[in-house]
């Protein structure tokens, strides 16, 4: 049966400047009774719009979300969220926050009580109804959200990245007892959605996973779990899952760092390189001293690495490798296929320079592949004395990107310049000028 | 006091107000002074309050009071009672205004320019209009000339209270607030839950610091001369004022004795409680922070005061939880991005231009009427003059208090025997010490000009001090230890760590302090002792002596004026220097 029901959302929101940023576009999704289902996808990917969207916090721009065949105005009256970071009011017990939502249904005193310390039982929080969530642990906040939630028997229960602020081991543990409660039927659950950047608990966890893309947010694949449960993750069909779902993720090398990810013809990728103007590639948010790291790490791995092998040998989500990845393919020192990752001939070259030489060697990386540091090299060298205004760049930028977006991308590249010794930046005055090495 | 600070604390949480007991143990000997306590509060009231609506004698409003010393401790309890009613009033205006400047986006867009325009409005200027409005709401009783004063004070509490209130509203963790909606709380629950408890710190602060300033405005507003006649309350600060004129030293010095009583006593019984009681509504989860204690909040604590509150509360509050219902769930509907709303939203703009501009064509209207355009001018020089005693005075604090409030700051040690002694003085009413003051002036024939300066600096430098000390106490250790580790010499130490480290909390607590000076230019611009009053030139002594003879346009021009010229300076001087320190000087990166 379905619950709940997104249908061509397209989200935007107004930035201060009053220009528009797509957030979500056109994005549909059923979530059905009796189904977990995880939505996968790295940041930027407005999977956290997306939950909001669903559970009536966000409004759509355009579309419709509808419970039990209702449109919603307001925050959808069949969920329950649980929050990253908790959202537990720090000045009220354990018990007071779990009674918070039954409080506001209007239940007598002695009803919420009876209710709240069942739940607080039920996930294993007996002896701590009257602590502050100040004296708890991240797991044992994390569980008093999980039991403010489960007391109100919503229809769906709605996790928006819960494991994520806690460390492996405990939300290894607290994923169990979420999977525990929902097999048991115990905490009358009628449906999960679950937020999140980690392949691996989407596999372990959902029967459905929606993948989304980046800039602006939208869905890419929606692949069925049809494995046993409880799930061994290291039998090889959850690892065969496991792969398909990074491929998808990262497989196509242009997708995941041009801004628009559809080029079906190559051809037409370099035509647009030709045509290139400095604004039209995102640089992503990664520093020359992370990257030389990361390309250490593969130079290590003289066939390539997988990316989960990689992340895990990191002990890193494979979402915080994204913007170095992305940093590596767009300079052409690292090469990603279906999930695999080999350093090139230029990353070579770069990782095995010493420390002078290798600044010439990224300044003359960074000149041939990213336009934007191109573009500001080229405007100094043009203008009288070899230096400029700041803003001059920001507002060149800013006539394709809103001003956050082009502030972030100046800062990058005045980043990527300096560390290659091409121009200096003083962010008192604002100005820019030529490194006197690249004189 | 007591049992004022545990209504606040039990209407809060009267959810959990049982748990919170079971921490602690009862004793008989705390119930017993709680009781004592509850019971001396109600007596004092029950003294007080048939006289403050006591009708008017043949004579008319009294214009004296006695000065004898054994009056002292009525008259302060009558000073506290009024500062603590326009605390009252205080608050009430800050929950109300607060929250319609941060829900309604259009009312917000006005409230707040309006709030920092009122902000710099000099309230003892307006003193003299509001009385006679007083007079006549409350014809035949002293209570209009008690309602003129304690609006005068509320007046000099409300602004920064507002401020505070509205910034944490704004500032809610966005994570909270999502919470409170997806759990559909009522209104009435979400303010309880979320907006109340998350605000509690900084208001809390600002009520203590509102307070404090307020001393010096209920000073200056008991005794209230206009049109030629003089209205006095009985009260701590009419008795400073009588006494002064018929230069009887001795009973100012106990006068100043009982108000050192007072700022002490309500620290003891209400600040510290509240302060270490409201340590329960901090976000953070670090644990560095120092414990705040308090002999009363734990004597409170391990009475059944709370239980009893408890009991007599929780039904009236499932009551109200009941009815407020109607009120609504919070963020129940969208906001609509239609036209409708922009056609809303400039029709609205219309409304408020059309309002402005008649206000001020009104405004010149009534200066040519009155005095002419002409005089504009001639204020508009007695200003200048003003401002540079201010900006002067700021000066020669700065250079006076930062180096000693960031040496004692940055030693723990001092810091902790120098606090709670300025914290004393900071809230201690420097017009207490004016005719003392004065009486130096006339006796060393120092011209008031320059004198006026000392006044002026007597209740205001202490924000300087105050805040240098918070912000070099903030310093991080390791960043000293390098100092030391690295040799710096005493001047490197001072220009390369410690003058950037506290430029922001010196920019704070001098645009408070400049804000204050303008303030007290109005009574410190004119001082008497005895027979002998001293005038210096400037706009402080202009508008107090338009007031005096009841000159309503002058008195207009001089306090618009003055706002004017304390909105404009802090546009383009505080205002930049404070983005300044936020960009480059803040500690947290």
């Amino acid at each position: 049966m379905n619950m709940i029901q997104a249908s061509h959302v397209n989200t935007t929101f107004m930035s201060d400047k009053g220009e528009e940023l797509t957030v979500l576009k056109d994005m549909s999704l059923t979530l059905q009774e009796g189904e977990i289902v995880a939505i996968l996808g790295r940041s930027g990917a407005g999977k956290s719009t997306f939950l909001r969207t669903l559970a009536g916090l966000v409004p759509p721009t355009s579309g419709s979300v509808s419970y039990r065949g209702k449109e919603l105005h307001g925050p959808n009256p069949g969920v329950a969220m649980v929050f990253q970071t908790f959202a537990l009011m720090p000045w009220l017990t354990v018990k007071s926050n779990v009674e918070l939502g039954l409080q506001a249904r209007g239940v007598g005193r002695k009803e919420r009580a009876q209710a709240a310390l069942q739940a607080i039982d039920s996930i294993g929080l007996d002896g701590f109804e009257s602590a502050y969530p100040k004296e708890l642990s991240g797991g044992m906040r994390q569980r008093v959200g999980i039991a403010r939630a489960l007391v109100l028997q919503p229809d769906a229960l709605f996790m928006d990245e819960p494991f994520s602020a806690l460390d492996v081991l405990t939300a290894e543990n607290l994923r169990q007892e979420v999977l525990n409660l929902w097999s048991n039927g115990e905490g009358k659950l009628r449906s999960i959605l679950i937020v999140t950047h980690n392949i691996e608990e989407a596999v372990q966890m959902a029967d459905r996973v929606v993948v989304l893309g980046s800039h602006p947010g939208h869905v890419i694949a929606n692949v069925d779990v049809n494995l046993p449960r409880p799930r061994d993750k290291h039998a090889p069909e959850f690892e065969d899952m496991v792969d398909r779902l990074y491929s998808i993720l990262t497989g196509r090398g242009n997708e995941t760092m041009s801004k628009s990810p559809r080029t079906p013809n190559p051809l037409s990728g370099v035509k647009q390189m030709a045509a290139e103007s400095p604004t039209n590639r995102m640089l992503p948010d990664a520093t020359p001293g992370g990257l030389a790291g990361l390309l250490e790490i593969v130079a290590g791995y003289p066939d390539g690495i997988d990316l989960a092998e990689l992340a895990s040998a990191l002990s890193f989500e494979v979402d915080d490798l994204f913007p170095l990845l992305d940093a590596g393919t767009l300079l052409g020192m690292l090469d990603v296929n279906r999930g695999h990752v080999t350093v090139t001939e230029v990353g070579h070259r770069w990782n095995d320079a010493d420390i002078l030489n290798s600044k010439v060697v990224f300044a003359d990386i960074a000149m041939s592949h990213v336009p934007l540091v191109r573009a500001i090299d080229r405007a100094l060298r043009q203008s009288r004395n070899g230096s400029l205004h700041g803003d001059l760049i920001v507002d060149l930028l800013r006539n394709k990107e809103p001003e956050d977006v082009a502030r972030k991308q100046f800062h990058i590249a005045i980043e990527w310049g300096r560390y290659g010794e091409l121009f200096d930046y003083d962010a008192d005055d604002d100005i820019l000028t030529l490194d006197e090495a690249a004189l | 006091m007591a049992s004022a600070f545990t209504m606040t604390m039990s209407s809060v949480t009267t959810g959990n107000t049982a748990e919170e007991t079971t921490h602690t143990k009862h004793s008989l000997f705390s119930d017993v002074i709680v009781i004592i306590g509850i019971l001396a509060l109600i007596g004092a009231i029950a003294v007080m309050l048939p006289d403050i609506d006591k009708a008017v004698g043949p004579h008319g409003i009294p214009s004296t009071i006695s000065t004898d010393p054994g009056n002292l401790p009525y008259y302060a309890m009558r000073s506290v009672l009024r500062m603590f009613i326009a605390l009252a009033f205080s608050l009430l205006f800050t929950v109300i205004y607060g929250l319609a400047a941060a829900r309604s986006r259009r009312l917000g867009a006005i409230l707040i320019p309006l709030l920092d325009i009122l902000q710099s409005v000099p309230i003892l200027g307006f003193l003299s209009a509001t009385i006679s409005l007083w007079l006549v709401l409350f014809p035949g009783s002293i209570l209009g000339v008690e309602a003129a004063s304690i609006f005068a004070i509320f007046t000099s509490q409300a602004w920064n209270m507002t401020f505070s209130f509205h910034r944490s509203l704004l500032s809610e963790p966005a994570e909270l607030d999502e919470a409170a909606k997806i759990l559909r709380l009522s209104h009435w629950q979400r303010f309880w839950k979320l907006d109340m408890p998350n605000a509690m710190i900084p208001l809390l602060w600002n009520c203590m610091m509102s307070v404090g300033g307020g001393w010096f405005f209920l000073t200056a507003s008991e005794m209230i001369s206009v049109n030629n006649h003089t209205y006095a309350l009985p009260g701590i600060g009419s008795y400073v004022a009588e006494a002064s004129q018929h230069r009887q030293l001795g009973n100012i010095g106990w006068a100043i004795l009982t108000m050192i009583i007072v700022v002490v006593l309500i620290d003891f019984c209400l600040w510290k409680p509240l302060t270490a009681w409201a340590e329960k509504f901090r976000i953070t989860s670090s644990g560095s922070v120092m414990q705040r204690r308090s002999l009363v909040l734990t004597i409170i604590r391990q009475s059944h005061l709370n239980d009893v509150l408890a009991s007599l509360c929780r039904p009236v509050g499932d009551g109200l939880d009941m009815v407020t219902r109607s009120l609504g769930r919070t963020g129940s509907r969208w906001r609509v991005h239609s036209t409708r709303s922009r056609i809303g939203d400039l029709a609205f703009g219309t409304v408020i231009t059309i309002a402005i501009a008649i206000g001020i064509l009104a405004w010149i209207d009534s200066i040519r009427r009155g005095t002419g355009l002409d005089e504009i001018w001639h204020v508009l020089g007695l200003g200048l003059l003003t401002f540079l005693r201010v900006m002067l005075l700021t000066i020669v604090c700065s250079i006076i208090w930062v180096p000693i409030g960031a040496s004692i700051g940055m030693n723990p040690h001092l810091s902790r025997i120098f606090q709670p002694l300025i914290q004393v003085l900071s809230s201690f009413p420097a017009n207490f010490t004016f005719p003392l003051v004065t009486l130096w002036f006339i006796a060393w024939h120092i011209d008031i000009n320059w004198g006026t300066m000392l006044l002026m600096s007597l209740g205001t430098q202490w924000y300087i001090l105050f805040n240098v000390i918070a912000g070099a106490s903030s310093i991080p250790d390791d960043l000293q230890e390098m100092t030391h580790s690295f040799r710096l010499s005493g001047w490197q130490r001072w220009s390369k760590l410690i003058l950037p480290a506290v430029f922001g909390s010196w920019c704070t607590g001098g645009i408070t302090a400049a804000g204050g000076a303008w303030n007290a230019s109005i009574v410190s611009e004119t001082v008497a002792y005895g027979h002998t009053t001293l005038t210096a030139t400037g706009l402080g002594s202009y508008i107090a002596a338009s007031t005096a003879s009841g000159n309503m346009s002058k008195t207009l021009l001089g306090v618009t004026i003055m706002a004017l010229f304390v909105v404009i300076v802090n546009r383009i001087f505080w205002h930049p220097l404070e983005n300044l320190a936020e960009r480059r000087f803040s500690l947290t990166s």
